[in-house]
């Protein structure tokens, strides 16, 4: 099922879906696949895979070294498609590509989205490719039924997010402040304006990620946002105190766990 | 106003195809997070608006000339040209600006741009400390509150220039990540860009990076090209055989380069970083040897030293101010339509050069720009001796002297350090 029809389904059921993260081949493969088991348990809704880039420059402190680590353990573009299409057998899901335009336009746009499609991948979010440069990219993926996620910041003009907004697909990825990814963001009402302008922009159903990393701040955008997405927060909890620390932070976040497993 | 302060003409360069604003070819563009795509089209029509108006550029000028003491001269190496038995070798002394570089030339012109922004504070990347040093002056002067970035191993390897941006007013931040260069300090400052764009402008060193950049460095670097032009012409009474520039982003290069680009008879050299030599991860020559590869990264395409998984690789060079993974977009296309020759100088070829111009002409270029000296020196002999040479001097080197000292091995120079420190440890 394309992705937009499956969050639809699921919002009919769910007020606030839920996208998690993982960085590839961070700390290794097998603790990627054991942190998504953890997540199926809480039946999140999407994951967005991290292709490890050497320069990640839209990315805070802890994905930045989590990027470099994998990238030093050999992680390679191939390893990370390879594992997508494991998750993707294993996992109820969805998958999102998520990564710098570099490591697509180094494979070559046609192979990747053929390869990204071949392993089960639904999206793409590349934070650096902006809609006036992603042309032949999209239309190669709407080919494979692939959804390019475009950002919405709160810096963008009306006229602007109407753009964004007409060329979605999928849902908007709406970044809730200024900023890096990790670090806190005030969940106020200039956030609630910003989601607000963005949900006049676009019929496709809104995510809201940076900084999204407790309780209240999963209340808050019950009512206002289809997805809060939840980065760094994981990965920390992860790092903190692996399988155990994640299931306490998604428990935390979310409540008890609802999902089936794998 | 003279010749020399005249206004760039647009050139068919800078002239983009409909549907193609920014772009050289299949290089340049502007990529960047969605989050500073007001902040970018904000500072594009910000520098259309300066090109527009003649009084910016007269400021321009006015300012180079009072604070920086251009029109920096060309000096005819006598010494040099003799001994190598071939062309005449002629010197664009850029190393006389304020600050020691061509760099000023950049930064006075953006904080021009930043006052009309109604910017308060600069962030500036650096990677030997020259576009460093020059923000932190353009900063005190102008009254702009600025932060620098530079990678630790370039602040560990020219700590003058870090003493002098912080007594200069500036914070230097050491960046941890990655390689540590300047490369990771780019990345430093777009982070802090995407968060601060309300009030900071990102005032880039080098003609790289996302649109406008490569066009906004080039047109406040072609000062150096045009009073080069009329200056040989006037000293010579004609136009230069061959013009060589050290390349690592490529400013100086493009300025000097802009002075000529229409002159079909004068060959243009740009002359990397070839470190240890050819081969992954020895070097920083993105055109000159064949391992670099076309990529999209720091906001922009051109070619980068990188993996088959588009990660970059580790670069190397004896000047902090090459060590580059990527390329100014306007050269790769200039290169790639055969109108620029590119070639590559060794650490070692760098460090003869050094030697030989120093005894000989008692000039002290910037281990960066002795890269063009090595190219010339190693030409010169092949040439007529009426043919004309023209380097661009980019930079002074006493910087270097450090990491100058530890290549000739200065005895001398390392006792006076060890007592130094014995000093302070007392």
């Amino acid at each position: 099922m394309a992705l937009e029809p499956f969050l639809r389904e699921r919002l009919a059921r769910k007020p606030l879906l839920v996208m998690t993260h993982v960085v590839c081949g961070h700390p290794s493969f097998e603790d990627n696949l054991r942190a998504l088991e953890v997540m199926a348990e809480f039946d999140v809704d999407m994951v967005e895979l991290q292709f490890p880039f050497s320069e990640p420059s839209a990315d805070g402190p802890r994905f930045v070294r989590a990027n470099q680590l994998a990238i030093e353990q050999g992680v390679h573009t191939r390893d990370c498609l390879a594992f997508l299409a494991r998750a993707a057998q294993r996992f109820p899901f969805k998958l999102l590509m998520m990564g710098y335009y570099n490591t697509v336009f180094k494979m070559g746009e046609a192979r990747f989205v053929e390869q990204l499609a071949a392993a089960g991948g639904s999206g793409m979010i590349i934070p650096d490719l902006p809609l006036d440069e992603a042309g032949e990219l999209r239309r190669l993926a709407a080919e494979r039924d692939i959804d390019p996620i475009l950002l919405m910041a709160p810096t963008n003009t009306d006229a602007r997010l109407a753009r964004l907004g007409e060329a979605a697909r999928g849902f908007v990825y709406a970044v809730a402040r200024k900023g890096v990814t990790g670090g806190k963001t005030a969940m106020d009402e200039a956030l609630d304006v910003f989601i607000a302008r963005c949900r006049r922009a676009t019929r496709v159903p809104i995510g809201v990620g940076f900084g999204v990393s407790s309780r209240a701040d999963m209340e808050f955008l019950r009512g206002r946002a289809d997805i809060a997405i939840i980065g760094t927060a994981a990965l920390a909890a992860w790092e903190a105190a692996g399988e155990a620390g994640l299931r306490d932070f998604l428990a935390e976040l979310l409540g008890a766990p609802q999902g089936q497993g794998a | 106003m003279s010749a020399r302060c005249r206004r760039p003409s647009p050139m068919s360069v800078f002239d983009f195809p409909p549907g193609r604003e920014g772009y050289y070819g299949a290089y340049g563009g502007c990529f960047l997070p969605e989050i500073l795509t007001s902040t970018i089209e904000e500072l594009r029509e910000c520098f259309r608006a300066c090109k527009a108006d003649p009084a910016f550029w007269r400021e321009y000028v006015e300012v180079m000339q009072s604070y920086s003491g251009r029109p920096t001269p060309v000096t005819y190496l006598d010494n040099l040209s003799r001994h190598l038995g071939g062309a005449r070798i002629y010197v664009k002394r850029e190393d006389l600006n304020h600050t020691g570089s061509h760099k000023i030339n950049n930064v006075m012109g953006q904080g021009l741009l930043c006052k009309r922004l109604g910017k308060t504070r600069v962030i500036a990347e650096t990677g030997a400390g020259q576009h460093g040093f020059a923000t932190a002056t353009m900063a005190a002067r102008f009254g702009l509150e600025c932060k620098i970035y530079m990678g630790a191993v370039d602040v560990a390897r020219q700590r003058p220039n870090v003493f002098w941006m912080e007594n200069l007013g500036a914070e230097v931040v050491a960046v941890e990540d990655g390689q540590r260069t300047l490369k990771d300090a780019i990345n430093e400052c777009l982070r802090d860009w995407v968060t601060n764009m309300a009030d900071t402008h990102y005032v880039l060193g080098t003609a790289c990076g996302p649109h406008p950049f490569p066009e906004m460095v080039s047109y406040f670097q072609s000062l150096i090209g045009s009073e080069s032009r009329e200056q040989i012409q006037r000293l010579c009474g004609r136009l230069p055989d061959r013009v060589y520039a050290c390349v690592g982003g490529g400013s100086n290069a493009i300025g000097i380069f802009q002075g000529f680009l229409d002159d079909e008879g004068v060959e243009l050299v740009g002359c990397e970083a070839g470190g240890l030599g050819p081969g992954p991860g020895g070097h920083a020559s993105r055109l000159a040897y064949r391992d670099a590869s076309l990529g999209v990264a720091q906001g922009y395409k051109t070619y980068f030293l990188q993996n088959e998984d588009g990660n970059m690789l580790e670069t190397h060079s004896i000047a902090a101010g090459l060590d580059y993974i990527g390329i100014n977009p306007i050269l790769a296309h200039l290169w790639e339509q055969g109108r620029v020759r590119f070639e590559a100088a060794t650490d070692d070829e760098v460090r003869e050069a050094l030697r030989l111009v120093m005894r000989s002409e008692g000039l002290i270029p910037a281990l960066e720009s002795t890269h063009a000296f090595a190219r010339a020196i190693a030409e010169a002999p092949t040439m007529a001796r009426d043919d004309i040479i023209l380097i661009n001097q980019s930079g002074r080197g006493d910087k270097d002297i450090f990491t100058v000292a530890d290549a000739i091995e200065d005895r001398a120079w390392k006792a006076f350090i060890r007592t130094k420190a014995e000093q302070y440890g007392a």
